[in-house]
């Protein structure tokens, strides 16, 4: 008998989670590992066929917007789609999403919205969206709450962040020494003069309309694409997304005059402005 | 109602308390009821140059801690009527400075006087804080020199955003350059900041240039404002200054060689 393999019969192998190490060194089943790692279930029999096997899908379900929780209405209108297409809603699983209720905060019904709609033939097989509070009584109602999907909430911040564009932040006195001015996702327009000692910071453009003898950094967020603009370039520090220069690093002949300071792969770029 | 000046400038030894001084007597002279007050608790100056320091009894803090009613605590210059004199404390710090005990002394001031002059520390803590908070017009002093011009910078600021003004909403406190210890000829040859290159720092109005002057040690030491050394050319200088604030149009004297380029940029040369 060769060792490691020859004193455990095959017919043992089944019970025991060693034998089942064995059988896979000697290659026998391979499929029957790869079902103990999938459930680690001690009825590992060749013979038997696996009761159960999990494993995640996707499916295409109908959701249903819910507006207002009226259950008249809702019945009203329900009826009618069916009637424009009966055999759609024939045993048709649907979400039930809350996120479009005109009155957030109104309680829904999910015992009463539930049976009205399986009478109709719908299965709701879950919610999604809603208040804390409704997602718990829907929990109550045997409804589990789905995540949102990914597709959704991708979708949507676009969609967000178009109605609100960034503000710029205008400072029209000049920026004294110390002082620190911050303008936060938009651009930093100042038009006085930047004073050694201050700061002018911004998560977009900085755009000042005097001399620059502070600091001055764009893109503070990483923004790469910030640029600075001054009509005199006497700065002690200039900033665009982390890459900086100080006083000693700019070029005498840019010194006292208009520029805009941009990046170029990771340098920093002054240009004067033409007139 | 009474305007309330500060006289102030980040940086010390600059010639706060000799402009304060001079100020406030020359706003007397000319026939306005003023008061000048010490915000240098503990390390009292004002009554030295003003000369009244023998006869302070009792001072600014007593008169918080209503120790002492104000009148007690004023004292009246000899020499120029209409002018009274606040000591400072010399016993205390500044934290003996509350925003509620300086707001009361002010406007009880501001009833019976038509010019108060708040001489402030250096600095930016506390005492400068306090004697700035209720002003409505400041003066500040600079040397022309690099430090001096940006601790000016950095109490503009402070002007700017942390002035009663400012954080209520009020028009901004009106402000004034002094340019004290100026020599026209070492300006000229790069040893010293011009006017020019203050005002280009600074970017407000000038009202006055002060000479570097022998006069000023001289008056100080013998505790007369130096406005009321006749002959000196800072006395006359601080006249000019104090005219030109009352509203008169004066050229700027003791620029000399800068002169003319500083009147070419006052009336809008390029």
């Amino acid at each position: 008998m060769e060792p490691g393999q020859g004193r455990l019969s095959h017919e043992h192998v089944p019970r025991r989670g060693l034998a089942c190490r064995i059988t896979l060194k000697t290659s026998v089943q391979p499929e029957v590992f790869h079902a103990v790692m999938l459930l680690r279930s001690p009825h590992l029999a060749s013979e038997d066929p696996l009761p159960f096997e999990l494993k995640g899908s996707l499916f295409t379900l109908t959701v249903l917007h819910l507006f207002k929780p009226d259950r008249t209405a809702i019945e009203r209108y329900l009826a009618e789609k069916i009637k424009q297409a009966p055999s759609f809603f024939n045993n048709t699983p649907v979400v039930i999403d809350l996120e479009g209720m005109a009155e957030p905060r109104d309680g829904v019904d999910f015992k009463g919205l539930y049976d009205l709609l399986r009478g109709h033939g719908m299965i709701p097989v879950g919610i999604r969206n809603g208040s804390p509070k409704q997602q718990a009584s829907a929990r109550l109602a045997g409804l589990p709450v789905l995540p949102e999907s990914r597709a959704a909430s991708a979708a949507k911040k676009p969609e967000r962040a178009e109605p609100t564009p960034a503000r710029s932040r205008l400072v029209n006195h000049p920026v004294r020494s110390g002082q620190q001015i911050y303008a936060p996702d938009g651009d930093l327009i100042v038009l006085g003069a930047v004073s050694a000692g201050a700061e002018v910071i911004a998560d977009g453009n900085v755009h000042i309309y005097g001399v620059l003898r502070g600091r001055a950094l764009a893109g503070v967020k990483g923004d790469l694409e910030t640029r600075i603009f001054c009509q005199s370039l006497e700065a002690e520090l200039i900033s665009i997304a982390g890459h900086y220069r100080i006083s000693e690093q700019l070029e005498p002949t840019d010194r006292g005059k208009a520029v805009q300071v941009r990046l170029v792969e990771d340098r920093l770029i002054i240009e004067q402005l033409t007139r | 109602m009474a305007t309330v000046i500060v006289v102030t400038s980040g940086k010390g030894g600059v010639g706060k308390t000799t402009t304060s001084a001079s100020f406030a007597t020359g706003l007397a002279q000319r026939g306005y009821r003023t008061v000048v007050i010490d915000f240098d608790v503990g390390l009292r100056n004002l009554d030295l140059i003003m000369g009244c320091e023998r006869r302070v009894v009792y001072d600014f803090v007593n008169v918080i801690n209503s120790e002492a009613n104000l009148n007690q605590a004023l004292i009246r210059d000899k020499r120029v009527d209409n002018l009274y004199i606040l000591p400072a404390s010399q016993t205390r710090d500044k934290e003996a400075l509350t925003k509620e005990g300086v707001e009361k002394i002010l406007n009880e001031l501001k009833q019976s006087f038509d010019y108060v002059v708040c001489d402030s520390p250096a600095g930016i803590e506390r005492g400068a804080l306090m004697a700035l908070y209720f002003a409505d017009e400041a003066l500040v002093v600079t040397n022309p020199e690099v430090s001096s011009v940006r601790d000016s910078d950095r109490i503009l600021g402070i002007l700017a955003s942390r002035s009663r003004r400012a954080e209520q909403g009020d028009p901004p406190v009106k402000e004034h350059l002094v340019l004290a210890r100026y020599a026209p000829d070492r300006a000229h040859r790069g040893d010293m900041l011009t006017v020019e290159d203050v005002l280009e720092i600074l970017g407000i109005p000038l009202l006055g240039v002060i000479p570097e002057s022998p006069a000023v040690l001289q008056s100080s030491n013998a505790g007369v404002p130096v406005i009321l050394e006749d002959g000196s050319d800072a006395g006359a200088a601080y006249g000019d200054l104090v005219e030109r604030f009352l509203g008169k149009d004066l050229p700027h004297r003791f620029t000399m060689s800068q002169k003319k380029g500083f009147l070419k940029r006052l009336f809008g040369g390029s």
